[in-house]
């Protein structure tokens, strides 16, 4: 594997074989005096965040740190950026200077796609940390190692994805990557928080939160994406978490087993009821904990094996 | 991930070095030569843990432990070692699947830590071994088991218990199958 731009027809056994040496690096890692592993050693990662992150890039960094790299973290203030520098010269910069893999979260999508083509003769790899209201491929990926994690085989397993579908890029990566595992998703959203198209998706589509939770196996709750919204998507706060919210009395509706997640950051009382977030059905920790295992992952795919001769 | 099976190819290009019996003898000469050389039936014994490096290294511990216990009514504690992440030769192949490294009961600080593996060969991976083994802890020594010595070591590395020597060339593969992973046990050169 030379990127990771998209989880879009991504191979099955590629995402299972990623998913796989996470669990395996888990365990691995688990109750040892040394978390830390020589593996990449002398490469060089760098990320490139052109949009406010915590958990991310953090993740990222620990991730690269565990398996011995040199983490170099870029942000949008504070570099040549703010002077007005192009993302094509920055990334060029960054690879010159011997980046092995380039990290970048932007707010334009497709941001890692056109990169990667920028980088190809340098031989950089790039990892998409979040592209506009496109993808976020590594999330999807520690999305699904919770669910593997809680629910085994994810063959035929339902799972609702629930809010924001249309601003959000988480949705857009688990919707692809899911259903290649072989999932059964159904995305739960008002019209006007739904993208145009999403009826040509592999998913099934309703506006009624409490007539799907009885059947599904997992729960996945977007935040709502203020910060993307320019106009009335809802009439207010209140009328979007009555209809779409996740109370304690909806919780009731799953089936003892299923799981709750959240990409975060949530807004509590928003999307989620403070009492289910910290509810033992909630994989919310789960989720970021498995985040630094799943990016230790990727890092070990795109950057330990000889070079691909293109 | 299941390790590619062995037992599949032209069996007239490969010569038999050990039958389904000669590798039971073998395995139970090996466990007599730990209990005498570690005295772990002694009553001031050393702790002993048996750990396998995957594949076929992680039955064979388990297999060495059946045999102790038998022998010396000994519980040894076994565990799995996977050192795909200390190898030196990751960028020169295709990605290579990690396995399950579970450390034995109590863990391995203080312990005499047999490593157990089916073919010694240039050393290379009881390095990256060693090196694992350190992340994990403080074994108060390290001992080595191998099924078969094929030669030709690449680094100051030898083993304390030898099923077989075997001289081999260079380019010829040794392959140890086991029932778990190749439907039948034995010992063949390709």
């Amino acid at each position: 594997m030379k990127h990771l731009l998209t989880t879009e027809g991504i191979d099955p056994a590629q995402a299972t074989a990623i998913l796989d040496t996470a669990a395996n690096l888990k365990q691995s890692l688990e109750g040892r005096e040394v978390r830390k592993l020589p593996t990449l050693r002398g490469r060089t990662v760098i990320t490139m965040f052109y949009e406010n992150s915590t958990r991310t890039r953090v993740s990222f960094e620990i991730a690269g740190k565990w398996m011995s790299a040199d983490v170099v973290n870029v942000s949008s203030s504070g570099s040549s950026v703010s002077k007005g520098e192009s993302l094509r010269d920055t990334a060029l910069t960054l690879a010159a200077a011997g980046a092995d893999c380039v990290i970048v979260r932007h707010p334009a999508s497709g941001a890692a796609h056109r990169l990667a083509g920028w980088l190809r003769e340098a031989g950089t790899s790039v990892v998409n940390a979040g592209d506009g209201m496109h993808e976020h491929p590594t999330q999807a990926l520690l999305d699904a190692a919770t669910l593997r994690e809680r629910l085994g085989d994810l063959r035929d397993r339902r799972i609702a994805i629930v809010g924001d579908v249309l601003h959000s890029r988480v949705a857009r990566s688990n919707v692809h990557l899911l259903t290649a595992l072989g999932a059964d998703v159904t995305l739960v959203a008002p019209p006007t928080l739904l993208p145009t198209g999403v009826e040509s998706w592999p998913v099934t589509v309703s506006h009624e939160l409490d007539a799907e939770l009885p059947s599904q196996d997992a729960v996945m709750l977007l935040r709502v994406q203020a910060e993307r919204m320019h106009g009335g998507f809802f009439p207010s706060a209140r009328e979007y978490s009555i209809a779409y919210g996740l109370s304690e009395n909806r919780l009731k509706l799953l089936p003892e087993h299923a799981v709750v997640l959240h990409p975060g950051p949530m807004l509590r009382g928003m999307e989620i009821a403070s009492a289910v977030a910290d509810s033992p059905r909630a994989a919310i920790t789960d989720q970021v904990r498995n985040g630094v295992h799943v990016r230790m992952a990727v890092l070990y795919h795109l950057l330990a094996h000889e070079e691909e001769t293109p | 991930m299941a390790p590619r099976q062995r037992g599949a190819t032209d069996p007239a290009r490969e010569r038999e070095l050990l039958s389904a019996g000669d590798v039971a003898r073998t395995v139970a000469r090996m466990a007599h030569q730990i209990i005498e050389k570690t005295a772990l039936d002694a009553p001031s014994a050393p702790a002993v843990v048996l750990m396998g490096i995957p594949s076929r290294g992680a039955p064979l511990a388990r297999r060495l432990a059946v045999r102790i216990a038998e022998f010396a009514g000994v519980e040894v504690p076994t565990g799995t070692l996977d050192v795909t992440l200390y190898r030196d030769d990751l960028r020169r192949g295709p990605t290579r699947p990690l396995e399950a490294t579970k450390l034995p009961e109590g863990g391995v600080d203080d312990k005499l830590v047999v490593l157990v593996d089916d073919v010694l060969f240039s050393g290379r991976t009881i390095r990256a071994a060693l090196d694992a083994l350190r992340d994990h802890g403080r074994p108060r020594a390290v001992q080595l088991a191998v099924l078969v010595d094929r030669g030709h070591r690449e680094l100051p590395i030898r083993a304390d218990y030898v099923g077989k020597n075997v001289p081999t060339a260079r380019t010829e593969e040794v392959h140890v199958l086991l029932e778990e992973f190749d439907q039948r046990d034995g010992v063949v050169l390709r």
